[in-house]
């Protein structure tokens, strides 16, 4: 029934997964994968992601480019992935807004004149949520954010979502799908959260314990493959089942942390973006203080499958890549309970 | 060949697994109550404890509950002042269901709410099911530091209609406190007098869950600390509702934060059944005003006869 998909950006990591697997589906014709830069398996030859049949053409959607290869290649699936979550080094925030809101407006537009498409499938994220003190505990799709993002990756995911419901509005024909994802954990995965667990020495802040919730690779995949080959019309949280807090999060990775008092954070913040690695932008400091936790019982039910990994294996398994494992406390009780153990034993 | 594999591999395992017997459990039927053995026990089981904590190898609800971590730290700390210093007595306990979801509806004293915590260990260890008590708190609670998630990780949450649903849904026994900060900081000379019960929330989110509210009064928290002024200025520096003066504090300085010693009862009146209704019913602003103050008419009820029967507030004193 599909025949020929577009995946916008395939130079990232779930993009060119999903990508692959669709390119893997003998039912699909053909997959096109578009994106600004080319994707590291295609430029490093070998490396990265395996993409099988997928052609790439190199666009940059803020551009009306995009136009010409929706209409010249009769697509009729479009999932679009080609959101930035955070401001990269050398481009900044200017070049992320331009990326995801512009560039969603660009393909959207396109998507609208063409007589082909019929189905847009959108990553989303549960930023759009916020977190704060007066939020519920636990979000579902109807819930309406108490605080209205104002800066950074939450503001530009809700005014994607606002144009993909007036395309939704305005081409009722067309099938239209906004997935919010959790945070992605996994092997593969770099986002802000990823390499935040990497760092040697986790600053929390002060007085704060957040619930997190992740979802895997592998699962976000799977539903992105899902939407993308069967209709499944609607917005949908997606997240691995259950809640991890952040000190739990902490001690299973055995890293230190040094609590810093929440003002303090954001000019480590700042210094933090100087270095370019490691993001503490306010809504970033607004997850680590009162976390957030989504219901995904909608998607359950839609696609009959559930996340095969909870929040918490999701966690181990990339845990387990890094090679991060219990540190010192964890070898002190240990030896404690040898000890103490070959005491008893007697 | 394949099945003579298999059944011998059975005959090899088979009195390896016969033998297991809980490492704990044999040391105490081998030990025949010799006390060495006991304190191993529970150093083995301490050392556990430790291990699964620094691992990080627990679970916590989506609201962020914590029950080990609450029945063996947080509620530990205050089984002392519940036994001893306030010495609490529980009736009517058979009217908390064992498994179902209800609400218990409560009413709220004592300028720190300290009542909160009692009624959550009333009901933990008093009651047959260990029930954990899932309070539904103010906003405040949760902006300020420490208390929003240690708060959580003993199981409450905000106060708002998505979590009550939620939680009642889930069959979990829910806590309100519907005077709020009016009952908490009301003067001593207003003392066992509910003020108004919020907007019946909590009313319209049982009729929807189709669970029963539990009338339960409290009393003995509002001797604890005896509210008979307030430093209204600080209070508003700081964007707190109040900033109590009682008979000890702020004049003996830190020892006056200590909680006099009064007794307590807790009592659990007869459930208001809600599924007689239609959860659609929920809508109704007449239907809920009239159910919130049928509610709050059995709990001021209960409130006096439970204040008379516990008499003096420090026996036998005064």
């Amino acid at each position: 029934m599909t025949h020929t998909v577009l995946v916008t950006g395939v130079s990232r990591h779930i993009g060119a997964r999903v990508a692959g697997v669709l390119a893997a589906d003998p039912d699909i014709d053909r997959v096109i994968g578009v994106d600004t830069v080319p994707p590291s398996s295609l430029t490093r030859g070998g490396g990265g992601v395996a993409l099988g049949r997928m052609e790439f053409v190199r666009v940059d959607l803020r551009s009306p480019d995009i136009a010409q290869v929706i209409a010249a290649a009769d697509i009729d699936t479009v999932v679009h992935m080609s959101l930035v979550s955070a401001p990269s080094k050398s481009a900044g925030r200017t070049y992320m807004k331009e990326h995801n809101v512009i560039g969603t407006m660009q393909l959207l537009a396109a998507c609208q004149r063409s007589a082909t498409v019929r189905k847009v499938v959108v990553r989303s994220t549960t930023a759009v949520y916020g977190s704060s003190s007066h939020d519920p505990a636990v979000f579902t799709e109807d819930a309406e954010p108490i605080e209205v993002a104002n800066s950074g990756y939450a503001k530009d995911a809700t005014e994607v979502e606002a144009y993909v419901r007036g395309f939704a509005r305005r081409r009722p024909d067309v099938s239209v799908s906004a997935l919010r994802f959790a945070n992605f954990m996994g092997p593969g995965v770099d986002s802000p959260l990823t390499r935040y667990f990497a760092q040697p020495v986790l600053p929390t802040v002060l007085g704060f314990d957040p619930r997190l919730q992740f979802v895997h690779e592998d699962d976000g995949v799977e539903v992105l493959r899902r939407f993308a080959v069967e209709d499944h019309p609607g917005i949908f949280n997606v997240a691995g089942d259950g809640v991890m807090l952040l000190s739990q999060c902490v001690r299973r990775s055995g890293r230190p942390t040094v609590p810093v008092p929440s003002t303090a954070f954001r000019v480590i913040g700042d210094l933090a973006r100087g270095v370019g690695r490691v993001d503490f932008s306010p809504e970033q400091i607004a997850l680590m203080s009162y976390g957030r936790a989504v219901d995904s019982a909608r998607l359950v039910e839609e696609l009959d499958w559930r996340p095969k990994l909870t929040t918490a294996a999701a966690f181990d398994d990339f845990l387990q890549s890094r090679g991060l494992f219990g540190g010192m406390p964890l070898t002190v009780i240990d030896w404690l309970a040898t000890v103490w153990g070959g005491g008893m034993k007697r | 060949m394949k099945h003579t594999d298999t059944s011998h591999d059975f005959g090899e395992q088979e009195p390896g697994t016969a033998q297991v017997i809980p490492i704990t459990a044999a040391r105490r039927r081998s030990a025949g109550g010799a006390g060495k053995a006991d304190v191993e026990d529970r150093l083995a089981d301490l050392l556990a404890f430790l291990r699964r904590r620094v691992a990080g190898e627990y679970e916590v609800d989506e609201f962020g509950f914590d029950p080990e971590l609450n029945d063996k730290v947080l509620l530990e700390l205050i089984r002392p002042l519940y036994r001893h210093w306030f010495r609490v007595e529980t009736l009517g306990l058979e009217n908390v269901p064992d498994e179902a979801g209800a609400l218990v509806v409560a009413n709220h004293s004592g300028t720190v709410p300290v009542d909160a915590l009692m009624l959550q260990v009333a009901l933990h260890d008093d009651h047959p099911a260990h029930r954990p008590l899932r309070l539904l708190g103010a906003d405040l609670v949760y902006q300020l530091p420490v208390l929003g998630h240690l708060s959580r990780k003993s199981g409450h949450t905000l106060a708002c209609p998505e979590d009550a649903d939620r939680l009642m849904r889930k069959g979990e026994l829910v806590g309100v406190f519907p005077e709020g900060f009016k009952g908490v900081g009301k003067p001593f000379a207003e003392r066992y007098k509910l003020q108004r019960f919020g907007r019946g929330g909590f009313v319209a989110s049982a009729i929807r869950a189709q669970v029963p509210i539990i009338p339960c009064s409290i009393v003995g928290a509002e001797e604890i600390y005896p509210k008979i002024g307030n430093l209204r200025s600080i209070a508003r520096l700081f964007g707190l509702p109040y900033v109590p003066i009682t008979p000890l504090f702020p004049w003996l300085g830190p020892l006056g934060l200590l909680p006099l010693p009064s007794k307590w009862m807790i009592q659990f009146g007869e459930p208001v059944r809600t599924d007689e209704f239609d959860p659609e019913e929920a809508d109704d602003p007449m239907l809920v005003f009239n159910l919130t103050d049928q509610v709050r008419e059995l709990v001021q009820q209960q409130l006096n006869r439970l204040r008379l029967q516990r008499g003096h507030a420090f026996p036998p004193f005064f």
